[in-house]
């Protein structure tokens, strides 16, 4: 019987102990961000702790940062959330004292730590990485072993080196088939959550496979495994390949190249068994959206809602029956660690060229997921595109993914946004969140209803 | 911190009267908004705040929320369906929770990081089958971590908890303590992975 990717990794990483309690997995790196970091941070001095090893440990200010241009590094011009500059000078100071590499407000390499993490070369195949943040599943995208911890295990894991737990049990997710123009990433994995439940994947870790997979480009793949939380995995994982490896050399934390046969190790056995298995024909997927309050509330843009728990249908303001298409939308966001990389913003701004949103849109933001991304995004002049269409252009953060006090959407919006998670209240109270690709919201915004993207010309999804 | 309070006995309030809802999200459990600063104390005030108050600003509670119904105002244990801790992996979810006072959730499932945050902040999380979980909501109950028992009147219910996990919140141990007692044993892996996966460990600060 042959092994899983995810058992390769496990059996790396586990220490022994003679006390026969919980495995003791090693972990090789932690990437902290100021609004959980700093607890994890501020406990561990208290407790008179330091930093086992503090290379391998990077922290970055993403999550409450302001993200409108002009944004200074310190005090309310670095944040709009009331309160929020505890969180960066807690955390600047915190990373000083511990020896940490911060990537701070203003510096050329900061943005989303899920999409920094990768073009820095932080995250690598084989890797143990945590975050105290959910979707560091995204980075499982590289083949690495990486999942979300409370800011208790983040602690844990910079002093000790290791995270105590039992081994989750095994998943195969197979997409079979070539998926149709205009449907992504994010259409697969929402495709999945709608199919097989928001708690589908609990106790588990996912392998994503299939021709599907293996088509992909790093960002859709990074696309796809940002989900596995809202799948209630532990994560989500992907075998490196060419692809992967491309993507990576020479990057400033990775090595040069891959050329060491360890890395071609990194897959799964043929004959290897996994607890369980899904396989999905990728070809009957279409562009989703939400219409609910969970992401398991997803539909084809060209579907009906369907009769739900009345507390979603209550929230969102919509009825059983109803087609999705054609529902009013009064704002637009394309951003956050699921859909803000640069093939993201192309794919957005080819729907949006030539085009006006709605004149119904009174928000509309583009937030690219790092300061690296809005640089390549600009030599390419697709800032004007989105400026041109009427949305504005932003510095990185996760910005209005997550309502945390400070900006926000207008009382009552109803957004369709590129993010993950339509949860009541998520990007505000009240406001009602639809969740989808990057292109249904460009082409939602044009037409100031949630409209599907096919009616545009879509470009293809992988390079 | 303390250890759980064991047997416990208290009301188990039910999070929707009637129903077992589905998928509580941290963010329901507290919104980012009320996480106003960087400890991890201060947040009872905004737990359930979208749910628990009919205006969160002015604080003005709704009348009809579980938790503001005077048989639950003290009720140390929650019961929810299915997927309880969904979405953010902010362990302050727990620590609201802990702080208004509650020691046990009973749900279908958990998402897998608030689990792990219960266990660290010892609260007890109880997966039952949603056939018990029906007949136990609205009911005071006695929770047994010795015997792993959930009693109400005759009935009793046995539940499963990692053995690990057990300990932690019998003997309220903090795991880092635990682990730093192998300290030698970890450096002397790290020696040995040093020399296979050169590649992991970085030079200080680029």
């Amino acid at each position: 019987m042959g092994q899983t990717l995810f058992d390769r990794i496990w059996d790396a990483h586990a220490i022994a102990t003679p006390d026969g309690g919980a495995a003791l997995i090693a972990i090789d790196r932690v990437f902290l961000h100021e609004r959980t970091g700093a607890a994890a941070l501020g406990r561990m001095a208290q407790m008179g702790r330091t930093v086992k090893d503090p290379a391998r440990v990077f922290a970055v200010m993403d999550h409450i940062v302001d993200t409108r241009i002009g944004r200074g590094t310190v005090d309310r011009r670095a944040t709009s959330m009331p309160g929020g500059e505890a969180f960066i000078t807690e955390t600047r100071a915190a990373c000083m004292a511990a020896g940490i590499t911060l990537f701070d407000v203003n510096d050329a390499r900061q943005g989303i730590v899920h999409v920094i993490s990768p073009e820095q070369g932080i995250v690598l195949p084989g890797l143990t990485l945590v975050a105290p943040d959910s979707h560091t599943c995204t980075q499982g995208a590289f083949g690495a072993l990486a999942w979300g911890i409370g800011s208790s295990e983040a602690e844990h894991a910079m002093v000790t080196g290791t995270l105590r737990m039992e081994k989750p049990r095994s998943m195969q997710v197979r997409f079979d088939g070539e998926p149709a123009a205009g449907v992504t990433p994010k259409d697969m994995i929402l495709h999945l959550i709608a199919e097989h439940g928001a708690g589908g994947g609990a106790g588990h870790v996912v392998e994503f496979t299939g021709e599907a997979i293996s088509a992909l480009d790093m960002e859709g793949r990074m696309t796809l495994c940002n989900m596995a939380t809202e799948f209630s995995a532990l994560s989500g994982l992907i075998a490196p390949d060419d692809t992967t490896f491309n993507y990576l050399a020479g990057r400033p934390y990775a090595p040069p190249d891959f050329d060491d046969p360890y890395w071609r190790t990194l897959v799964s056995d043929a004959d290897a068994a996994f607890d369980s298995e899904i396989t999905i024909d990728a070809t009957t997927i279409a562009p989703m959206v939400s219409w609910g309050t969970s992401p398991e509330h997803t539909i084809p843009i060209d579907g009906v809602i369907p009769a739900g728990p009345t507390n979603a249908l209550d929230y969102i303001g919509l009825s059983e029956g109803a087609k999705i298409a054609g529902t009013p939308v009064d704002a637009a966001f394309i951003g956050s660690c699921t859909n803000a990389r640069l093939s993201d913003l192309r794919r957005a701004a080819d729907i949006l060229k030539g085009h006006r949103i709605a004149p119904s849109i009174r928000t509309a933001l583009a937030v690219p997921g790092s300061l690296e991304v809005k640089r390549q995004a600009e030599a390419e002049g697709l800032d004007r595109i989105f400026t041109a269409a009427g949305f504005e252009w932003r510095m990185s953060g996760c910005s209005l993914c997550f309502y945390a006090g400070g900006e926000g959407f207008p009382e009552g919006s109803r957004v369709i946004s590129s993010t993950n998670r339509n949860f009541e209240g998520r990007q505000g109270p009240g406001i009602r969140t639809h969740i989808a690709s990057p292109e249904t919201v460009a082409a939602s915004a044009i037409a100031g209803r949630i409209a599907d993207p096919r009616d545009h010309a879509c470009a293809p999804v992988a390079a | 911190m303390s250890a759980f309070p064991d047997p416990l006995t208290g009301m188990a309030a039910p999070l929707d009267p009637g129903a077992l809802r589905d998928n509580v999200d941290t963010d329901a459990i507290i919104p980012s908004r009320e996480m106003r600063s960087t400890g991890r104390d201060g947040l009872a005030d905004g737990l359930f705040a979208p749910w628990r108050y009919a205006d969160a600003d002015a604080r003005r509670p709704d009348p009809g929320f579980v938790l503001n119904r005077t048989e639950y105002a003290d009720a140390p244990i929650l019961v929810a369906g299915d997927n309880f801790g969904c979405g953010s992996s902010r362990e302050h979810a727990v620590w609201a929770l802990g702080e208004w006072g509650i020691k046990v959730i009973l749900a279908a499932s958990f998402a897998p990081i608030f689990h792990a945050n219960c266990i660290r902040n010892f609260l007890l999380p109880i997966t039952q089958p949603r056939v018990v979980l029906e007949q136990v909501a609205g009911s005071r109950l006695t929770i047994d971590l010795a015997a792993q028992t959930i009693r109400t009147g005759d009935a009793v219910h046995r539940f499963d908890i990692d053995p690990e996990a057990k300990r932690m919140l019998a003997e309220g141990l903090d795991p880092i303590d635990l682990t730093l007692i192998h300290t030698d044993h970890i450096e002397r892996w790290i020696t040995r992975d040093r020399a296979s996966r050169p590649w992991v460990y970085l030079e200080a600060s680029q």
